[in-house]
Parts: C-alpha cells; sequence; structure tokens
C-alpha cells in the first residue's frame, strides 16, 4: 500500500493553543488575538476576524448608555468550547479563537470576537458565520441595557426571532 | 440539588442560587419550574411564564421534558442574548 501523501495536516499536528475559548472581563485587541493564532505557522491560507462591539442605539434607534453582561460561568466556556468542536466537525479549521467579554460596556467597546483560520477562506468565513450566529443563540450570556437619563438599573434585552432564524440555517437537514 | 437563576429571573427571586430537595415526584425539569412557581412570591413571578424560560441540567441545554434525576446543578434562564 502506498504511503499516504501529506498534503493536510493532522489534528494531532496542530499547535497545542490553536483553537481556544476565553471569557473575560478585560477588553481584548483582535489583532494580537489574530497575530497569536497564525504565529509561526505555514499551513494558514486565511483568517477571518468578526468583533461584535456594544453600539450606541438598540434595534429600534432607542439612544444605549451602556451595556451589562451577565454570563454563567463555567457553562459560558463550556458551551463556547462544544460550539467551536461542532464548527471543526463541519470545516477542516486549522485554528480558531472565541473571546466573549462580561460585565458593564459602553458604545464603542468590543463585546465578542470569533477568529477563524483555514487552508481556504471559504471555510474560515462560513465557520465565522457559523460560530457567530450559533453563539448568540446558545452561549449563556444575557445583556442588560441602561438609557441616557435614567435610573441606572436598566432593562433586560429580548431575544430576537432574527437570531434564532440566523442559527437555524445551519440546522442538518 | 443546587439551583442557579440568571438574568430576570435572578432578579425575581431574588437569590442567585439556592439548594432545594423537591420531593421525589418532581422528576423533570419542568416539574421542578412548577414545583418552584408554587412556592409563591418571586419563584412565582420568576416562572409566571414556563414558555420563555430556559434550563440546563449540569452546565449542558435541556428541554422541559428532560429527567432532573442524578443531576448536581440546574440552572434557569431567559432565552440568550449575547453576542
Amino acid at each position: 500500500m502506498p504511503a499516504p501523501s501529506v498534503s493536510t495536516l493532522d489534528a494531532a499536528d496542530l499547535p497545542l493553543d490553536a483553537f481556544q475559548v476565553r471569557v473575560q472581563a478585560e477588553v481584548f485587541d483582535a489583532s494580537t488575538e489574530t497575530t497569536g493564532l497564525v504565529a509561526g505557522r505555514t499551513d494558514v491560507g486565511a483568517v477571518v476576524t468578526f468583533t461584535g462591539l456594544c453600539r450606541a442605539d438598540d434595534q429600534n434607534g432607542t439612544p444605549l448608555a451602556a451595556l451589562t453582561l451577565e454570563h454563567y460561568p463555567g457553562m459560558a466556556e463550556e458551551e463556547m468550547d462544544r460550539l467551536l468542536q461542532e464548527a471543526r466537525t463541519r470545516w477542516p479549521l486549522s485554528g480558531a479563537r472565541l473571546v466573549h467579554r462580561y460585565g458593564r460596556m459602553v458604545p464603542g467597546d468590543p463585546i465578542v470576537l470569533v477568529v477563524t483560520a483555514s487552508a481556504h477562506r471559504g471555510a474560515a468565513f462560513a465557520a465565522a458565520e457559523f460560530l457567530m450566529d450559533w453563539l448568540k443563540t446558545n452561549a449563556p450570556f444575557w445583556k442588560k441595557e441602561e438609557r441616557p437619563g435614567t435610573a441606572a438599573d436598566g432593562t433586560w434585552v429580548e431575544a430576537k426571532g432574527t437570531d434564532d432564524a440566523a442559527a437555524d440555517r445551519w440546522q442538518k437537514g | 440539588m443546587k439551583v442557579l437563576y440568571f438574568a430576570w429571573l435572578r432578579e425575581r427571586v431574588g437569590v442567585a442560587e439556592e439548594q432545594v430537595e423537591p420531593p421525589v415526584e418532581v422528576r423533570t425539569v419542568a416539574d421542578l419550574a412548577g414545583w418552584l412557581r408554587a412556592r409563591g412570591g418571586g419563584h412565582a413571578h420568576a416562572f409566571e411564564n414556563p414558555a420563555v424560560v430556559r434550563a440546563a441540567l449540569d452546565r449542558r441545554h435541556v428541554k422541559p421534558d428532560a429527567l432532573l434525576h442524578g443531576a448536581r446543578e440546574i440552572a434557569f434562564f431567559p432565552p440568550m442574548t449575547g453576542g
């Protein structure tokens, strides 16, 4: 039997930190995360980076002063890890990072980061979109909005049907 | 078992977590939600519309008909709004 040609990296050959999930209060830097993901790699042909930011108005155009993100410690990391594992069964990823912040954020602050790396752009684009869609409906995070000039307590954001629809697109028939 | 509450469920119940000892006839996630609701007060307010309450057993999403047996931790929360 001829030896198989060595064309792609085996999962076993990937760096130990090629796939990373983090939940943190601190601000992240998308560029540092992307550089870290591909450092020393020669098998990556495409990197897609998505950053979700806190906006100054909500979906109805109402002004927003700040957002507070609550999460379920432990499950948040585990669920994000499960999403990453699911993405790896669907696309040939060479690496990925998922970073989600919690705590209080003001407009302009980064909230969530998805970085996917693959040999080709198709897989990197698709996996990034899939991860973001599923993260919104499956990762245990909840947003509370503060309005300018109102009491600091705020109101909980309601889940959107459009997010469920976006996540459902990826259901396997 | 330990029960955790998040977001507006936590605010309505008034605590982030509590230890409960439900009777043996409380077998499913939905049974437990109904049993907690029957305690009245903040619990009744939190579980007034079970259709909008989600649950996780030992940190995994589950449906209301999931069996509780053997679970150490259950969490109740509204639909997620992260990202």
